[in-house]
């Protein structure tokens, strides 16, 4: 194992590490940053502190349980996640969900989006330095988590996706809880754009930075806000309709400023347009099954199947391999923070270190969905 | 561009692609060829290729695929690139990087995981895993301290 020393060389560039432990890397991700004085030169990140090898534990695991592993990918996703290989195993299956399991979902993958961006903006205030934003973001949040417990069980790794639809019916008090928390969200909203949006600082630090241009998100591969910052449509819940989106009205929100200050106004909307879909949803939940019929022991024919579907980060992709038999031969994540972290280098080059706080908290990654 | 003219835009470029129909077309070239096709699917205006949008490797226990799945933003139409390497000992296979900049950081997941060498790679070097650690997702990798087999 080679040890870097920390010299001076003759340009007078240096390395530092940044993480990987450091409050503001968002996770366990280590960065070494060249510097010159204080302008960045070049970044390279070094993953795999929290490499789990989720992809080799799936192939041992049978169709029906490594959809659990997956709740710790993204852990602030971790409905969409679960809902994404459920899918794939019904696809391969070609196996149809009732409607209540549908509408279902969607609320689920609804709530989920609104927690994660709720944790993003938390996050984002405390990392330039305002620490109300913490406490705001996280009072909100705190009734998402009280109705997935009262429903699934859990706050943070539901578990709640099978093949076939649902684990369980939702709790009766689940309809009545959703209403309560978008009168009160409506009524917060407001607060989020007194203390950030319309701040005269928070607009220095993050407008023209870190720039993006649209050919550079396309080469890179980036999804989700980051891509739609910089002008380029690409929701999945848009271009590739699943599990009943395209029965709801909702608009995909699009920027061109290609700097921070576009992905932070881009999720903002993307949390306004949540609400619109629940809204549409919660008093239309149609009666029926929750779970289709399936066998006890899945068996997917052989072949490969790829379903994606739209995170609070950007698009998972599901790859799936099968040879016949009862176990997954070879599954691929494609998640969306490994492509969004491949454009930090060239959105911080030039930049400052305080800037490079401003675009990791604007790109939004966890790390363990990076690992896997 | 429809199923059928891909199929023989890419049988002009390598005549011997094995066509495989799935979810998406599927096209199986030779490890050699592949650069030489991904680079004129991405330039030629009528293909136009200009996402990836996953790139993977796949140990089928006599050879690997490189498989590439992408999709075209203007003329919407997808599809899969499989690159076959029969040699398990020594595999390689030249380094998409500089046709898509995401193909970098894949490239560098592939190389750890499987060995897979990709020549003019930018900066090839192990990402999760240490210089010392062998190549997991192989199905032949075999770790007695670790691997619990039931």
């Amino acid at each position: 194992m080679e040890i870097d020393q920390p010299a001076i060389t003759d340009t007078g560039d240096f390395v530092i590490n940044m993480g990987p432990q450091h409050p503001s890397t968002h996770g366990v991700l280590h960065l070494k940053v060249t510097l010159n004085g204080e302008t960045i030169k070049n970044i390279e990140p070094h993953l795999g502190y929290i490499h789990r090898s989720i992809e080799k534990m799936s192939e041992a695991a049978s169709y029906r349980n490594f959809i659990y592993l997956t709740s710790r990918m993204d852990y602030l996703s971790a409905h969409m996640n679960n809902q994404a290989c459920a899918m794939a195993v019904e696809k391969g299956l070609q196996l149809e969900i009732p409607p209540r399991a549908k509408v279902i979902r969607m609320l689920m993958s609804e709530l989920t989006r609104l927690a994660s961006h709720q944790l993003w903006w938390a996050a984002l205030g405390l990392d330039l330095g305002a620490i109300t934003p913490y406490f705001l973001g996280f009072r909100d949040r705190e009734e998402i988590l009280d109705i997935f417990e009262e429903t699934c069980g859990a706050r943070l790794t539901m578990n709640f996706n099978v093949p076939g639809g649902l684990m369980y019916d939702i709790h009766p008090n689940f309809a009545g809880r959703v209403k309560t928390f978008l009168k009160n969200f409506r009524d917060h909203l407001p607060e989020y754009h007194q203390l950030l949006t319309g701040n005269i600082i928070f607009e220095e630090r993050t407008k023209g930075v870190g720039i993006l241009t649209p050919e550079d998100a396309v080469s890179f591969g980036c999804t989700g806000a980051v891509a739609r910052a910089s002008g380029i449509s690409c929701d999945v819940r848009k271009w590739y309709p699943y599990d009943g989106y395209e029965t709801v009205q909702f608009e995909e929100p699009i920027e061109t400023g290609c700097d921070c200050y576009s992905r932070y106004s881009v999720r903002i909307k993307e949390m306004e347009q949540s609400v619109k879909i629940i809204e549409q949803l919660i008093d239309n939940i149609p009666e029926g099954e929750f779970q289709a019929k399936t066998k006890v022991v899945l068996k997917v024919p052989k072949g490969e199947y790829y379903v994606r579907v739209e995170t609070a980060r950007g698009e998972l992709g599901v790859y799936l391999v099968s040879d016949g038999s009862s176990n997954p031969y070879r599954i691929k994540y494609r998640s969306p923070g490994f492509s969004n972290l491949s454009a930090l280098n060239t959105m911080a080059k030039g930049n400052k270190i305080g800037d490079l706080v401003a675009i990791m908290a604007t790109l939004d990654l966890v790390i363990p969905d990076i690992d896997r | 561009m429809t199923t059928e003219e891909l199929k023989q835009f890419i049988s002009l470029q390598v005549p011997e692609t094995v066509f495989e129909e799935a979810q998406f077309l599927n096209a199986i070239v030779d490890g050699s060829k592949a650069h030489a096709v991904l680079k004129t699917l991405r330039e030629h205006p009528e293909t136009d290729f200009d996402y990836l949008f996953c790139e993977s490797g796949v140990d089928w226990k006599e050879f690997f695929y490189v498989v590439y799945h992408m999709v075209s933003r203007r003329h919407k139409h997808t599809l899969v690139l499989k690159a076959k390497i029969s040699d398990r000992v020594n595999p390689q296979i030249e380094s998409a990087a500089y046709i898509w900049k995401t193909a970098e950081m894949h490239e560098l997941e592939i190389f750890d995981l499987f060995g897979i060498k990709f020549i003019n790679h930018p900066h090839l070097r192990r990402l999760f895993l240490d210089d010392t650690w062998g190549f997991p997702l192989r199905k032949d990798y075999v770790d007695e301290t670790n691997i619990v087999s039931l």
